[in-house]
């Protein structure tokens, strides 16, 4: 397979200074890919900053120029939705260590000439942040309304809070954990491995032999893919239910078919390296070991609104963390709702259609506006 | 919202705007929302029915789940001005285990529960010898969750136990509305159906 990389300029900024790493490592100026939606009023308050997850992109709320499939959270964010953006002026920004235009495993590496692949630096949650701080003040925002993200973009929604206390009003963390637990490395490590794998790998270098390892990459996503869904919508979506396919192994699985669907379609959309990178930030991901292992340390003194969701059938970020989360901004004496929503669509249940879910945010960001003083 | 009821507004006079308040079973949230907006609180809820969670945050209040039992340990100290438990004292786990915890999270409780030493309850026990159904006790023994009742005099010995400053206490109806027997507990105990207690630390 041909690599994909068409020529798409996504909108961006760049910032030439030195971009420190948590790991100690210098990135020779960062850039980072974003796109924004809605108007920032005059005095710059009602900015919201939507924080995307490990494979989504900065295309939240309009068709993505690419896939042109609509926005990750179109049902969330835009005229109307929960995240109104006749309101709110919306942020999305492609994290570091992303393939959609932010600096990555797939820029070029300006020692060498070539891009970094695996030589690209380990990165982690707060990096991440910190290059969206960047981005954010060059907008001209001193103070984030709402910073707002589920699974990966919960967890730097929980970054952003910890690390910049007083740029946030409000932060809605959810489907998150402050931690990624052995579990969810263990899932990531399959599909390591998967991408290890692949003949076409090379190490990494893969854009030298022009070919991607596309079946590496497929094989991790379809791992991933099972974690996001619960069993009782597998079940419900699926069942036994067999295809007439035909092939080798005659018929096959409607399952089977979904999950290799999966596969096929991302490896069009996301590099392979950038992959590796950000399930390891995510894996690296221990909001309390940042705040020698106390968690409510992490948000001391904190006058940030929180409203923490999970969904009731998501055993990968299951209720208890969002739990553990909640209790320890409790313990902070932060102002916190936390919210189970019942589903049985599991983890991918933050991106689609809940209208619990839905009304939830809704409510907690218009409360939280009439505090801000945001009409 | 609603009108305001009586009980909202009785407790409400009770707690000095601007407090911190934290409301434990919060239930559709109609009390911290009153005092946000009548009384200019920080008043946020902790409620065990996710369905009202919901509903409470989706009005834009600051609900969380959690359950009164488990969940009062994870405040530090001093947090709240006042602590409220509104007719829910009767129902939880661990009575006195709850109230130490809302004395040791906030500098003050307010404590409503029914009366059990209500005359109605004393008289159907004694006539038919079988737990009392009234108007405020509305559910058999089997399926209750009010597994904990206590009469306003049972609930005046605890605080003395416990060493607790009773600041104000007063006896109302079913509906919040104050009742007349203020200077008697031994009548409020006879004849309240519902008490309100304001506690500090002794």
């Amino acid at each position: 397979m041909d690599t994909h990389d068409v020529p798409f300029a996504h909108q961006a900024a760049t910032f030439p200074a030195p971009f420190a790493l948590d790991c100690g490592e210098v990135l020779p100026g960062v850039t980072v890919a974003y796109q924004t939606c809605g108007t920032l009023n005059a005095t710059a308050t009602n900015a919201i900053l939507v924080c995307h997850a490990l494979t989504g992109d900065q295309y939240v709320a309009e068709t993505h120029p690419l896939s042109g499939k609509p926005g990750w959270w179109s049902m969330v964010v835009g005229p109307g939705r929960p995240i109104d953006t006749d309101r709110f002026f919306v942020v999305c920004a492609n994290v570091l260590g992303g393939c959609m235009g932010s600096t990555g495993p797939r820029s070029t590496n300006p020692a060498t000439g070539e891009p970094w692949g695996t030589t690209f630096p380990p990165t982690t949650i707060r990096d991440m942040v910190r290059a969206q701080a960047l981005l954010v003040r060059h907008l001209g925002i001193t103070k984030l309304f709402a910073v707002a993200g589920g699974s990966m973009g919960g967890m730097q929604a929980l970054e952003w809070a910890a690390t910049y206390p007083d740029a946030v009003f409000a932060c809605v963390p959810v489907a998150a954990a402050s931690f990624h637990s052995a579990q969810n490395i263990a899932f990531h490590e399959v599909g390591r491995q998967a991408i290890f794998a692949d003949p076409d790998w090379h190490d990494g270098a893969y854009w030298r032999t022009g070919v991607i390892p596309a079946r590496g990459l497929a094989v991790a996503r379809m791992a991933a893919h099972i974690t996001y869904l619960s069993e009782q919508a597998l079940t419900r979506k699926f069942g036994r239910r067999v295809r007439g396919a035909g092939g080798l192994f005659g018929d096959m699985f409607e399952v089977e078919s979904y999950l290799r669907h999966q596969g096929s379609t991302f490896v069009t959309r996301f590099d392979a390296n950038s992959y590796l990178t950000i399930t390891r930030a995510m894996d690296y991901f221990d909001l309390a070991a940042e705040h020698d292992g106390v968690l409510s340390a992490a948000f001391r003194r904190t006058a940030t609104r929180f409203c923490v969701v999970s969904f009731d059938s998501d055993w990968l970020f299951p209720t208890a963390q969002s739990r553990a989360i909640a209790r320890a901004l409790n313990q902070a004496g932060a102002n916190v709702s936390f919210v189970e929503i019942a589903t049985d669509k599991g983890h991918d249940a933050f991106l689609l259609d809940e209208p619990d879910f839905h009304r939830t945010l809704r409510g907690f960001v218009s409360g939280a506006a009439e505090h801000a003083g945001l009409t | 919202m609603t009108p305001v009821r009586n009980d909202l507004q009785m407790m409400g006079a009770m707690i000095a705007p601007g407090s911190r308040v934290l409301d434990i079973g919060s239930g559709d949230g109609s009390l911290i929302e009153y005092l946000f907006r009548t009384r200019q609180c920080d008043a946020r809820g902790l409620e065990i029915d996710m369905a009202e969670v919901t509903r409470s945050v989706a009005h834009g209040l600051p609900v969380m789940h959690g359950d009164a039992d488990s969940d009062l340990a994870h405040y530090p100290d001093a947090l709240f001005d006042y602590v409220v438990l509104s007719r829910t004292l009767q129902a939880v786990e661990r009575p006195q285990e709850v109230l130490r915890q809302m004395l040791r999270i906030g500098t003050r409780a307010l404590v409503s529960f029914p009366n059990f030493g209500h005359w109605l309850v004393r008289w159907q026990m004694l006539v038919s010898g079988r737990m009392p159904m009234t108007a405020t006790w509305d559910r058999a023994w089997y399926e209750t969750p009010n597994i904990h009742p206590c009469t306003i005099a049972d609930f005046f010995a605890l605080c003395a136990a416990e060493g607790y400053v009773v600041e104000q206490w007063l006896a109302v109806d079913d509906d919040g509305r104050r009742a007349p027997w203020r200077k008697s507990a031994r009548l409020a105990n006879l004849f309240g159906e519902q008490a309100v207690f304001l506690l500090r630390r002794g």
